[in-house]
């Protein structure tokens, strides 16, 4: 599965909105939206390091990092091509 | 049971024959004077910090056993069996503050504190809850102002486990740039530490009030990026704490239902032994079956735990919810099995029985657990197309 569909789909699978009308955008900020609860952000940070084998130091964790979809998938290229170059 | 048998036989089976040992030879023995006495004896925590125990899960290179989250919870279970309080030591020590440090300290504040936790030179606690703010945490007011070089802290923390013993508090405060964790020193100037009387458990469990009054912390003592205290730092640390107060849960369950199938063995009344009567065998038959679940929640949450899978924290909140609630249950049958005996501090059961339903508000009331549950099965076993819309 592509890095951004996983992404939707971890965050699809913990929406606490229950309108099967509800959807977001790759640009949505899921915090200000109020999709998610208050352990998200948390499961979030574990999800995207063991999922893509990632370590994140205290810089890389803001939550304008995470805050959408196309942030997080921004944040794992950028840690993931800056492993790559210390290889 | 067969699965977790064998899952128990393959773990790091030596550490928890030793905390076995441990437990039955020193600390059980102790329990009732430890509560009588309102404190753990130094003794018994240098004890646990010989044998790894105040460091299951840290790194060796900082002094822990860097055992899995199983065998954790298997040595929380059988400590916890023994004393509660001592087990409440682990979960604040270890779990809340030790797992924060490991997760988000720098270099240095993981080589300066986590050595100094895991040999017992240093004992953590976590100082979160306020005289207003219990379940709303992130609603706390006490505050830091930014100055030069560090911060400043003002503000009341209330229900503190291992407050007056600590050494350490991992402290959490509001300010311009958010919710923030701090590690603030015991000694430090305007930090004032007072005991808590009158609780219905946790009485050897060094229950505090904390009164920050302009407390000085320099920048280096900020734990984690400032304003990821709540979002971050508090929600790591009390996912740890659940796992840990679920295995506490179990072990309040299984010492109660191992009193009560004693106690029902022995105890004659009307010329036959308790267990003789269906009605004593329905509660004994109800408590093992409830053990046995919440036994296997923690076992999977522990694996989950193990693994990184994204369930964990999910399932860590399903196994805190069920075992707290299992050793209310479980407790408070073992008292009425025991009729007015239970009811005395002569039986354990009684000491069981109160500090269970500590277990139910802490780390997440039932409640707020409840809700977040809901939350996780009304978006994971929703079935679109199954509602007929007449």
């Amino acid at each position: 599965m592509e890095v951004r569909e996983n992404i939707r789909a971890f965050i699809g699978q913990h929406l606490i909105v229950f309108n099967d009308d509800v959807s977001f955008t790759d640009e949505d900020n899921i915090f200000e939206l109020g999709f998610v609860n208050s352990l998200f952000a948390m499961k979030l940070l574990n999800y995207v390091e063991h999922t893509f084998d990632i370590v994140l130091e205290n810089e890389d964790i803001d939550i304008n990092n995470f805050s959408s979809v196309n942030n997080i998938e921004r944040l794992i290229a950028g840690k993931l091509s800056s492993t790559a170059g210390n290889e | 049971m067969l699965a977790n048998y064998l899952q128990r036989q393959a773990m790091s089976k030596n550490w928890l024959e030793e905390v076995k040992q441990f437990t039955d030879n020193y600390l059980r023995p102790l329990s009732a004077d430890i509560e009588e006495n309102g404190s753990v004896p130094e003794n018994i925590i240098q004890g646990l910090a010989t044998m790894g125990m105040l460091a299951v899960t840290f790194p060796r290179e900082y002094g822990g056993l860097e055992l899995d989250p199983l065998t954790y919870g298997y040595i929380t279970e059988e400590i916890g069996k023994a004393c509660c309080a001592t087990r409440s030591l682990l979960t604040v020590h270890s779990s809340l503050v030790g797992e924060s440090i490991v997760r988000y300290g720098t270099v240095s504040q993981k080589s300066y504190w986590l050595p100094l936790m895991a040999n017992g030179t240093v004992i953590a606690a976590f100082a979160l809850s306020e005289p207003g703010v219990g379940s709303d945490a992130a609603g706390i007011q006490t505050t830091y102002r930014k100055r030069s070089g560090g911060y400043l802290i003002s503000g009341r923390k209330k229900w503190i486990t291992f407050g007056t013993r600590a050494d350490l508090f991992l402290v959490m405060a509001t300010g311009s740039e958010g919710i923030t964790a701090f590690l603030v020193e015991k000694n430090s100037p305007g930090l004032n530490v007072t005991p808590m009387k009158g609780m219905m458990a946790g009485r050897a469990a060094a229950m505090a009030e904390l009164e920050f009054t302009e407390v000085a912390v320099a920048d280096q003592q900020v734990l984690g990026k400032t304003g990821n205290g709540f979002r971050y730092i508090v929600n790591t640390a009390l996912d740890h704490g659940r796992y840990s107060v679920a295995w506490g849960g179990l072990a309040i369950a299984q010492e109660a239902l191992e009193a009560m199938v004693s106690y029902a063995r022995k105890r004659k009344q009307f010329g036959k032994a308790l267990y003789e009567y269906q009605l004593i065998q329905g509660l004994i038959g109800d408590a093992v079956a409830q053990v046995h679940a919440a036994r296997s929640l923690c076992i999977h949450a522990g694996t989950c735990r193990k693994e990184n899978h994204p369930d964990m924290t999910g399932a860590t909140q399903i196994a805190k919810y069920f075992a707290s609630v299992t050793a209310v249950k479980v407790a408070a049958d073992a008292v009425q099995v025991h009729g007015a005996n239970g009811c005395n501090s002569i039986y354990p059961v009684e000491r069981l029985f109160r500090e269970a339903k500590v277990l139910e508000i802490i780390e997440g009331s039932s409640q707020i657990q409840q809700v977040q549950l809901s939350e996780l099965a009304l978006s994971r076993y929703y079935r679109n197309g199954y509602y007929v819309n007449e």
